[in-house]
């Protein structure tokens, strides 16, 4: 019963969807109040219809009623809770139900805290939310219905895939989608503007606020999803190029250009064309993720759907939502003129140039993600490009961005003079310096590489911390002084600050965990005693035992540093019976100095275990990293300029432009 | 600074960047893209000619039952991959996936060694078991082998 109810539920939705995908946008443009009131309650009441949809398969879920195909094909009464609940979403058909959910809930947070968007604005933007809505909602009823019913029932479920039984994996397609998804929030602002022919500060500062959301949530899911591979897969890697990473990593990059842009239509009035174009391509690549994921163009443990009707109706639909607001921008867009002008050294210019850093280093993962899909549609050819591509493209492309990210918040705007910028960051140089001679000294027997890849990150980091000490005028001016900017400072200046000073960690993790990893794989017996760097790894037993829903053996290593117990890893290999299926768990014990992290393998019969040992220096920077830079996100948020006097527009030239004339502007 | 000089600018810089991107892109293209072979291809690939040393690829198939052998060492350890019809020696030094096993689909990725063996880098396990590599469903079925979906469900 509660399984119809969530059936007809979306089957309203999409008929609330298609009203409200026509009637606003026409009332919108015919100038009737009564059609674009409506806007706002559709909205409303869409979300509802999926809120109550989404809640009928859980239902289904923590019941586990087995009558509902889908569940008894991804679930199992013995499984844990958390397990029924996350199963929801790991499956194709739920993943899909998640993903509108996500949407209509910023739908409805436009139509209910969209209350200084002009009402005809706001009218185009829901329209624009429901138009995807509708292509969804349909992709949901005609090709995946999470709601079938399997008659008769099975006793019991086939289980859910042992790999995704994962608090890590449980909370990250949620993640992940809220990013994708927030990107359409971008996306139908910019449809919306280009309906309207006008892009202005005002637009900007509309757009900021969720497209910064949504940057934040995509952060948290590439980060949990790395994370997850990490210590689940077993191998210590954590980010593979792989197709399906790289189909969440190009909307990320894409969405920080856009972040960035974006600053500089609401502070300058100008790059309009360019962000209304950067927005459309974020969205595109979000979609073009999801088809990638879920065609099953590519097929892996993220690819649910293996049905063809569904990859072409997802084709379809991508095709039609990228063809349709390109084809809207090329007649829209060179009406709309640029606005301020300003030299090539100047925040403008750097924001130029991480643009184009970004977009192009996005271009090239595209380009490398998808050059095997075309060789094996066109030739047949099966190829695979990995990691050393990615390594040898995107990486000479991001080192610019990075060296320039750290003086790009020192130069004014519209002029500035980047002697003096670089010469107000001589703490950062001297940091930088620093940390590059402690390196050689430390690793005086290379990588070569990796020494300047740590000086970089110190650089990054001194230099975002030496942006925050001058913006609070800190040791220059008497402290009273420096504690009154740093109440009064903008928000989204500490924003900068986190995110940049996150991002160097990233790089100090991602260059030292690979550049000074130590690798041991060998046999071991009880007693046996391993070397692993400074560490010693003694092999103390290993004994099966029986978990909720799996049989496993545990393997328990004494680890001890300079003949001191240091920590005691206890790695399983576990067997799951429904499905069948064998994963390992790595056991890795996190210090200041990086990662211990243990594999027990197979026996080889006769008492002994193939076992497998990492150090990874620093690693934990790239996790803790990244979270910086979702924290710099939320504390950019948070700035008042968002929820407060986001301004109405005046004319159409666009508001006054608050020009600020000090790097402290920002 | 006008702003015909602003575009100039902005041009010129991009044209930098993306002639940068394209000469890294097509490098990166020559000497890192990796060609999947069945076992049928490599057979005849290798009649043609040899490969250079080092030349990674990429091979897949279902590993031949009875074929698994561990050295004494206990990592290396030694298998066919078979598509029904030819037969690739495959020899690996590492723990194999959680999924590896006879009859199982596996995809490897390394190099022919001098003396007719591939020496497997990396053995994938980055599907599960539910589907077969697409890669090796491919090569099945051109081997005419293929059974449809009953081969990518495993009955139990």
């Amino acid at each position: 019963m509660t399984a119809e109810l969530g059936h007809f539920a979306l089957v309203l939705a999409l008929s609330v969807a298609l009203v409200q995908a026509t009637i606003p946008l026409l009332g919108a443009w015919r100038g009737d109040q009564g059609w674009i009131a409506l806007a706002r309650p559709a909205a409303v009441v869409q979300c509802l219809l999926i809120v109550i949809a989404f809640g009928a398969l859980m239902h289904a879920y923590i019941t586990s009623d087995f009558s509902v195909l889908n569940v008894a094909t991804n679930s199992h009464s013995a499984k844990p809770l958390l397990y029924k609940i996350s199963g929801v979403w790991g499956n194709h058909e739920g993943s899909l139900l998640l993903w509108l959910l996500i949407l209509v809930l910023f739908g409805a947070a436009v139509a209910v805290f969209g209350g200084n968007l002009p009402a005809p604005f706001r009218a185009r933007v829901l329209s624009v939310q429901a138009m995807i809505a509708v292509g969804f909602l349909a992709f949901v009823l005609f090709t995946s219905n999470p709601f079938e019913r399997l008659l008769p029932a099975p006793l019991d479920g086939r289980g859910l895939n042992p790999l995704l039984q994962d608090p890590g994996l449980a909370f990250h397609p949620p993640f992940l989608y809220l990013g994708y998804v927030g990107f359409s929030m971008a996306f139908s602002f910019a449809v919306a503007a280009l309906i309207e022919g006008r892009v202005d500060a005002a637009w900007a500062r509309w757009v900021r606020p969720w497209t910064l959301a949504a940057w934040c949530f995509l952060t948290t899911g590439i980060a949990l999803g790395s994370w997850w591979a990490y210590y689940e897969l077993g191998w210590g890697g954590w980010w593979f190029w792989d197709p399906v990473e790289n189909a969440s990593f190009m909307p990320w990059l894409a969405g920080t250009a856009l972040l960035h842009s974006a600053v500089v239509v609401e502070k300058r009035d100008s790059l309009k064309n360019w962000t209304v174009l950067l927005a459309i391509v974020t969205f595109s690549l979000s979609l073009l993720g999801t088809f990638l994921v879920r065609s099953g163009v590519l097929t892996s443990v993220h690819a649910f759907a293996t049905d063809p009707a569904r990859g072409i109706f997802i084709l379809a639909f991508l095709i039609t939502v990228i063809a349709g607001s390109l084809t809207l921008y090329a007649i829209r867009a060179p009406a709309m003129k640029g606005g301020g002008l300003f030299a090539p050294v100047s925040r403008e210019g750097g924001l130029v140039l991480n643009n184009l850093l970004l977009s192009t280093a996005c271009a090239t993962v595209l380009l490398g993600t998808l050059y095997p899909l075309f060789l094996d549609a066109v030739t047949g050819e099966k190829i695979t490009v990995g990691p050393p591509y990615f390594n040898a493209t995107f990486g000479p492309l991001m080192l610019p961005a990075l060296i320039a990210m750290a003086v790009g918040p020192m130069l004014h705007w519209k002029r500035a003079d980047l002697t003096g910028a670089i010469q107000r960051l001589k703490f950062a140089i001297v940091a930088a310096m620093a940390a590059l001679f402690v390196t050689l000294v430390m690793a005086h027997d290379g990588p070569w590489l990796a020494i300047p890849g740590i000086a970089l990150g110190v650089w990054m980091i001194a230099a975002a911390l030496e942006e925050a000490a001058y913006r609070l005028r800190l040791f220059r001016a008497p402290a009273g002084e420096s504690l009154r900017r740093l109440l009064r400072s903008p928000r989204s200046a500490w924003g900068t600050t986190f995110a940049h000073a996150g991002a160097g960690m990233v790089i100090i993790g991602i260059v030292a965990s690979s550049a000074w990893q130590v690798e041991k794989l060998q046999i071991m017996r009880t007693g046996d005693v391993v070397a692993v760097g400074d560490f010693s790894f003694k092999f103390v037993g290993a004994s099966p035992f029986r978990g909720p829903n799996y049989s496993a053996v545990s393997g328990t290593f004494q680890v001890s540093r300079n003949g001191n117990d240091f920590a005691t890893l206890k790695p399983e290999s576990r067997n799951y019976q429904d499905p069948p299926m064998e994963t390992t768990e790595a056991a890795i014990r996190t210090g200041w100095g990086g990662d211990l992290y243990a594999v027990i393998g197979d026996p080889t019969g006769d008492g002994a275990w193939s076992t497998r040992f990492y150090h990874k220096p620093m690693i934990h920077w790239i996790w803790m990293g990244a979270l910086i830079m979702m924290l710099g996100g939320l504390v950019s948020l948070s700035d008042r300029r968002h929820r407060v006097g986001a301004p109405a527009r005046r004319g159409a030239a666009g508001r006054p432009l608050n020009v600020a004339k000090s790097p402290a502007g920002e | 600074m006008t702003r015909k000089r602003r575009r100039i600018y902005v041009i010129g810089g991009f044209m930098l960047i993306f002639a940068t991107a394209a000469a890294l892109v097509l490098t990166a293209f020559e000497e890192n893209i990796v060609f999947f072979y069945s076992p049928t291809d490599l057979a005849q690939k290798l009649k043609q000619e040899p490969f250079p040393p080092n030349r990674r690829l990429r091979i897949g198939g279902l590993v031949e039952e009875g074929s698994i052998r561990r050295a004494p060492d206990g990592l290396t350890v030694e298998f066919r991959v078979t598509d029904t019809v030819e037969v690739i020696s495959v020899r690996f030094r590492g723990i194999t996936p959680d999924i590896f096993g006879e009859g199982q689909g596996v995809v490897a990725e390394g190099s022919m060694a001098a003396d007719g063996v591939f020496v497997a880098s990396e053995v994938l396990a980055k599907h599960d078991e539910t589907y077969m590599p697409k890669e090796v469903a491919e090569a099945l079925k051109k081997a005419g082998q293929w059974q449809g979906e009953k081969n990518e469900q495993r009955t139990e």
